[in-house]
C-alpha cells in the first residue's frame, strides 16, 4: 500500500478489513512528516502527542467495531488560519507566533467530531496574503515536485503536505484562488466552494465578503467526502444560506454526455504559457470525448477582475487586520510582515473619505457587473471549464520583488471570488520539463457542487493524473 | 451681544435585551465581575463573526417611530473603524447611510409652550469595553471590562433646534419617559444605560445659519449636570466671542467637582472613520407588516396620555403629568378609574389621592384604593360613645404628646387624630379634631 495514494475511501477500507488501527495510520504520517517536512517545510506546528490521543481513542471504537463516523480515523490538517482550541495557530505571522486560541471554529468541530485526527497545523501565507507562500514569515513551503519551485498560494503547506502524502486531506482558504492556484501547482482537487456553503466562524478572516472555506485532497470523491461534513448552516456565521444539502456524491459517477461546457474566451488569450495552454486543449479534447458539449462564452469584464479585487480585499483586509493590536493577544503589529503591511495601508487608503467612492464604491459597482456576468452566462451553460493559472509553477524569488506581477497571476481566479460562485480545481497534466503540475478549474453556478464534482469526477476516471505521486 | 445658544444633542440607549447585539452572552453587565460576560464575538478573536440581536432591531425601531421617525425597511449595518483598546475589534459595528429611522420629531413643553424638537435619525450599534484608569501597586495602569463589550446601544440624534439647558433637560426627560414606556431600557444615566453629549455654540445676534463651530461636551452623567455644563459653555463661549474670537472646534469634558468644562482633545479634523457597509451582517429587510405590527406594540406615550388625561377626566395639566411620569403609575391610575366608575369616585378624587398620599401601588390595588377613598370622602359621623373610649386610649398611650399639645405645640393634634383614624378610618377627620379638643381643654 503507497502512502502516498492513499485516499479516505482506501483508509476507510482498510478500518473495514482490519488491515490497519488508527494509530498505525497516524504513525504513518507522523513518520513522513518527520521525514520529509524538514525539507518541505509544510507544517507550521505538528500535534503529535494530540494525533496519537484522538487516534487511540478511536481505536477503542474500531475494537468495538463502530467505525460509522463519516471520516473515521482519517489524519487530516489545518491550514493555520483556522483557530484550533488549546493549538497555536499563528497565521503564519510573527503576529501570532505564540497565539493559542479559546475555541475551535465550525469547521474544525465539525470535522473533529466526523473522526478525524489533527496531525499539525499547515505553512501558508501569512495571513492568507499571497499567491507563491513565500509571504509566511516563517519560511516557505516548497513544492514535492521540485523543491526549487513554488507551490502556489496562499494555502502552500495545505497543497504540499496532501501532494507529498504528509496528510491525506487538508483545509484551506481561497479569498482570490488561494486553494485553486496551490492545488493546480500540485496534482491535488482543492475545492472553492460557493460563498455561503461553509462557515467562516473561527476561520481568521482575511477578505469577509471574498473568503470562502475549502479543502485539499487526492481525489474528487474525496472532495465530496470532507464537503458533507463541512457545510450547511451553524448559527455562528450569518452570510450562509439555510438550507443544507443531503449528499454530495449523489450524482457524481453519473457522467456528462450532454452537459454544456462553456469556455470563456477571456480566460485563453494569448498570454499564456504554451504548456498551459498545450494542456487545457487537451482536456476540452477529454471532455468532448466524454459527451460534453463545449461552447464559448465570454466573460466581457474579466479585464477588471484584478482591480476589483486588489481594491474589496485590501479595503476588507484592512479592517479585518484592526484586531489584532497586541492588547489582548498576540505580539505588537510592529510585527506585520511586508505584505500585510502593504495591504492595510492600501485598504485604509481605497477605504478613506475622499477616495471611498472612487475606489471601493466603483469596485462594488463593478463587482456587480461581474455577477452578472456569470448569471448571463450560467443561462447559456452548465458549467465553465478555464485554466487556474496563466504560467506554470515559477521559481522562488521570481516574482518576490515585484507585488503587482505576483498580483497578476490571480487573473483567472479572482471573479470567482467576486461573483461567489464555486471552482473546483482538478489535474490537468504536466510540463515536460521539468515535471511541474497543471490543473484546470471547473466553475459553476452558486450552489452547484454536485455538478462540479459530477463533471471533475468525469474527468479524473479518464485522466488518471491523480495516480501520479512526487518522488521525495 | 445677544446670543443665541445652538444646542444639538446626541444620546446612546443602552438597551435592556437579554443578550448583546451581534452573540448569545448576557448583555445585563451591571456590577458583573469583569471580563465575566464574554465570548470569542464580543472579545474581538480571531475568527469570530456576528450574528443580529433581532429584538434589539424591533426595539430600536419602536424608539424611532415614538420620535415620530420614517423607517427605513431596507437597511444595513457599516463598520467605524478606529483604534482604542476597549473596541475589541479595531471597528465598531454601526450604522452610517441607512439608519433604522430618521427625519422624526419630539414636542416638548418648556414654560407651558409646545417646542418641537426635530430627530435627525435613530440607529443601531453596539457598545465598546470600559476602559478604567487607577494606579496598582503604584503603577499607572488602565484596565480594560469586556462585559459592556457588544451590548445593544441605540444612538439618537437631534437636530441644533435646542436653545438652552432648560430645554435640554426637558427634551431629556421627555425622551427618557418614552424609552421606560417601550420598556427597552432603563434609561438611567446615573448606570450609564443612557448617556449624552451635547454639541453647543452661540450665534450671534442677527447672524443666520450655524455657527462656524461647535463644541462637544461628554461626562456628563445626569440631567442637572447638563444644565450646569451648558450654561458654562454659554458663559465661555460668550466671553471669547465678545472678544473678536471664535472658540475652538473641540472636545471638553465636564468637571463636576470643578463645575466646569475642560478641553480634551481638538475636534478640528472630524476623524475618518472609513465606514463601509459590513460585509459579515446581510442587509435587513422589514415588511410594512411587520412594521406595522411593531408600532402596534408601542403604547400611548407619555405626552399623548398626559393630554387625554386633562382632557377625558378634566384633570389639572400639573397632576396629568405627575401620573404620567411611568407608565406602571398611569395603568394603576386608570385602572383605579374604571374601578371608581362602580363606586361613585372620580378621576379627580383618584388622582389628589395618589398625588397627595404617595399610594404604595404594589401593596394595595386599584379596587383597594377605590375602597379607602370611598371610606375617607365618606363623612360619617362617629358616635361619640364608640369614638370618646378611642380617643381616651390614643391620649393615654400617647402622654407624651399630650403634653406637648398642652404646652403649646398645637400642632400636634394632627397626629392624634392620625392614630385615631387607624383605629376608626371612617371617621371624619373634623370631627375626631374637635373631640380631642375638648378632652383636652
Amino acid at each position: 500500500m503507497n502512502i502516498q495514494q492513499l485516499t479516505i475511501e482506501s483508509i476507510l477500507e482498510g478500518y473495514r478489513n482490519k488491515d490497519f488501527s488508527v494509530t498505525d495510520v497516524t504513525k504513518m504520517y507522523l513518520d513522513r512528516i518527520k521525514q520529509y517536512d524538514a525539507t518541505l517545510h509544510t507544517f507550521n506546528t505538528v500535534t503529535e502527542e494530540h494525533a496519537l490521543h484522538d487516534a487511540k481513542r478511536l481505536d477503542q471504537m474500531l475494537t468495538n467495531g463502530d467505525i460509522s463516523l463519516p471520516l473515521f480515523g482519517i489524519p487530516l490538517a489545518h491550514k493555520d488560519i483556522f483557530v484550533t482550541k488549546g493549538i497555536r495557530t499563528t497565521a503564519s505571522s510573527n503576529v501570532l507566533d505564540d497565539y493559542i486560541p479559546q475555541y475551535d471554529g465550525t469547521v474544525v468541530s465539525r470535522l473533529k467530531n466526523a473522526g478525524t485526527v489533527l496531525l499539525g497545523k499547515l505553512n501558508c501565507d501569512a495571513w492568507a496574503h499571497g499567491s507563491s507562500g513565500e509571504n509566511s514569515d516563517f519560511g516557505p513551503a516548497k513544492n514535492p515536485w521540485n523543491t526549487e519551485y513554488i507551490p502556489g498560494g496562499s494555502s502552500s503547506g495545505s497543497a504540499a503536505s496532501v501532494a507529498a502524502g504528509l496528510t491525506p486531506v487538508s483545509s484551506g482558504t481561497d479569498t482570490g484562488g488561494s486553494i485553486r492556484l496551490p492545488a493546480s501547482f500540485t496534482n491535488t482537487v482543492g475545492l472553492k466552494p460557493t460563498y455561503g456553503l461553509v462557515s467562516r466562524y473561527g476561520v481568521m478572516a482575511m477578505a469577509s465578503s471574498l473568503d470562502s472555506i475549502g479543502h485539499f485532497t487526492k481525489t474528487v470523491t474525496d472532495s465530496a467526502l470532507l464537503l458533507n461534513v463541512t457545510a450547511g448552516p451553524d448559527g455562528f456565521d450569518s452570510t450562509l444560506r439555510q438550507e443544507k444539502e443531503n449528499d454530495y456524491l449523489e450524482n457524481m459517477k453519473k457522467g456528462i454526455k450532454g452537459i454544456k461546457l462553456g469556455i470563456p474566451k477571456e480566460y485563453v488569450s494569448e498570454g499564456m504559457e504554451k504548456e498551459v495552454k498545450q494542456k487545457f486543449e487537451e482536456a476540452v479534447k477529454k471532455f468532448e470525448k466524454l459527451g460534453a458539449e463545449i461552447v464559448e462564452v465570454s466573460l466581457p469584464h474579466t479585464d477588471y477582475g484584478i482591480a476589483v479585487y486588489y481594491i474589496i480585499q485590501p479595503s476588507e483586509v484592512s479592517s479585518n487586520l484592526a484586531r489584532y493590536d497586541g492588547i489582548r493577544f498576540g505580539n505588537p503589529r510592529s510585527s506585520f510582515g511586508d505584505e500585510a503591511k502593504r495591504r492595510i495601508m492600501l485598504g485604509t487608503f481605497t477605504l478613506s473619505s475622499g477616495y471611498y467612492d472612487a475606489y471601493y464604491k466603483k469596485a462594488m459597482q463593478v463587482r456587480t457587473l461581474i455577477i452578472k456576468d456569470y448569471t448571463n452566462t450560467f443561462e447559456k451553460v452548465d458549467a465553465l471549464i478555464a485554466p487556474v493559472s496563466p504560467t506554470l509553477p515559477w521559481k522562488f524569488g521570481a516574482k518576490v520583488d515585484n507585488p503587482l506581477a505576483m498580483y497578476l497571476s490571480d487573473a483567472l481566479t479572482v471573479t470567482i471570488n467576486i461573483a461567489g460562485i464555486p471552482s473546483l480545481s482538478v489535474p490537468a497534466g504536466f510540463s515536460s520539463n521539468p515535471k511541474l503540475p497543471i490543473g484546470i478549474q471547473i466553475m459553476g453556478p452558486h450552489f452547484s457542487e454536485k455538478k462540479l464534482f459530477q463533471i471533475g469526477y468525469a474527468f479524473e476516471q479518464e485522466t488518471n493524473y491523480y495516480m501520479e505521486v512526487p518522488e521525495l | 451681544m445677544n446670543y443665541t445658544t445652538i444646542i444639538g444633542l446626541e444620546i446612546h440607549v443602552e438597551l435592556n435585551t437579554n443578550t448583546k447585539m451581534f452573540c448569545r452572552c448576557s448583555a445585563n453587565h451591571f456590577g458583573a465581575e469583569p471580563n465575566t460576560n464574554t465570548c470569542p464575538v464580543c472579545l474581538g478573536l480571531p475568527g469570530a463573526l456576528p450574528v443580529t440581536n433581532k429584538k434589539a432591531i424591533e426595539n430600536c425601531i419602536k424608539i424611532a417611530q415614538a420620535l415620530n421617525c420614517s423607517i427605513n425597511t431596507d437597511s444595513w449595518f457599516e463598520r467605524k473603524n478606529y483604534f482604542y483598546p476597549d473596541l475589541p475589534k479595531g471597528f465598531q459595528t454601526s450604522q452610517y447611510l441607512n439608519p433604522f429611522g430618521f427625519k422624526g420629531y419630539l414636542d416638548i413643553k418648556v414654560k407651558d409652550e409646545t417646542k418641537r424638537i426635530g430627530i435627525t435619525r435613530v440607529h443601531m450599534e453596539e457598545d465598546t469595553g470600559k476602559n478604567t484608569h487607577t494606579t496598582v501597586d503604584g503603577e499607572k495602569v488602565s484596565l480594560l471590562d469586556f462585559n459592556r463589550s457588544g451590548v445593544p446601544l441605540v444612538e439618537i440624534v437631534t437636530e441644533p433646534d435646542i436653545h438652552s439647558g432648560e430645554e435640554a433637560k426637558a427634551f431629556l426627560t421627555e425622551l427618557q419617559k418614552i424609552v421606560r414606556y417601550l420598556g427597552v431600557s432603563d434609561a438611567d444615566m446615573e448606570k450609564g444605560n443612557m448617556r449624552l453629549e451635547p454639541n453647543i455654540s452661540l450665534q450671534k445676534e442677527g447672524e443666520k445659519g450655524l455657527p462656524p463651530y461647535k463644541v462637544e461636551v461628554k461626562n456628563i452623567n445626569s440631567f442637572r449636570f447638563v444644565d450646569k455644563a451648558i450654561q458654562f459653555e454659554e458663559k465661555r463661549q460668550a466671553e471669547l466671542l465678545n472678544n473678536g474670537e471664535i472658540p475652538a472646534q473641540e472636545t471638553r469634558g465636564w468637571n463636576e467637582n470643578k463645575n466646569e468644562t475642560v478641553s480634551q482633545r481638538s475636534k478640528e479634523e472630524a476623524h475618518d472613520y472609513r465606514y463601509f457597509p459590513e460585509p459579515d451582517i446581510p442587509p435587513i429587510h422589514f415588511t410594512d407588516s411587520e412594521i406595522n405590527e411593531l408600532q402596534s406594540q408601542v403604547p400611548e406615550l407619555p405626552i399623548a396620555k398626559t393630554d387625554r388625561y386633562v382632557n377625558e377626566y378634566a384633570l389639572p395639566y400639573y397632576d396629568a403629568e405627575i401620573l404620567t411620569r411611568e407608565k406602571s403609575l398611569a395603568d394603576y391610575f386608570e385602572d383605579a378609574v374604571q374601578d371608581g366608575k362602580k363606586h361613585d369616585v372620580t378621576p379627580k378624587q383618584i388622582a389628589n389621592y395618589i398625588i397627595n398620599k404617595k399610594v404604595d401601588s404594589e401593596k394595595t390595588v386599584p379596587a383597594e384604593l377605590v375602597t379607602m377613598i370611598k371610606q375617607a370622602s365618606q363623612k360619617v359621623t362617629v358616635d361619640s360613645s364608640t369614638l370618646t373610649p378611642i380617643i381616651e386610649k390614643v391620649l393615654s398611650e400617647n402622654p407624651k404628646v399630650v403634653e406637648d399639645y398642652k404646652g403649646g405645640k398645637v400642632q400636634v393634634i394632627g397626629f392624634l387624630i392620625g392614630q385615631t383614624k387607624k383605629q376608626l378610618p371612617e371617621a371624619d377627620a373634623g370631627q375626631i379634631k374637635s373631640t380631642i379638643e375638648s378632652l383636652l381643654k
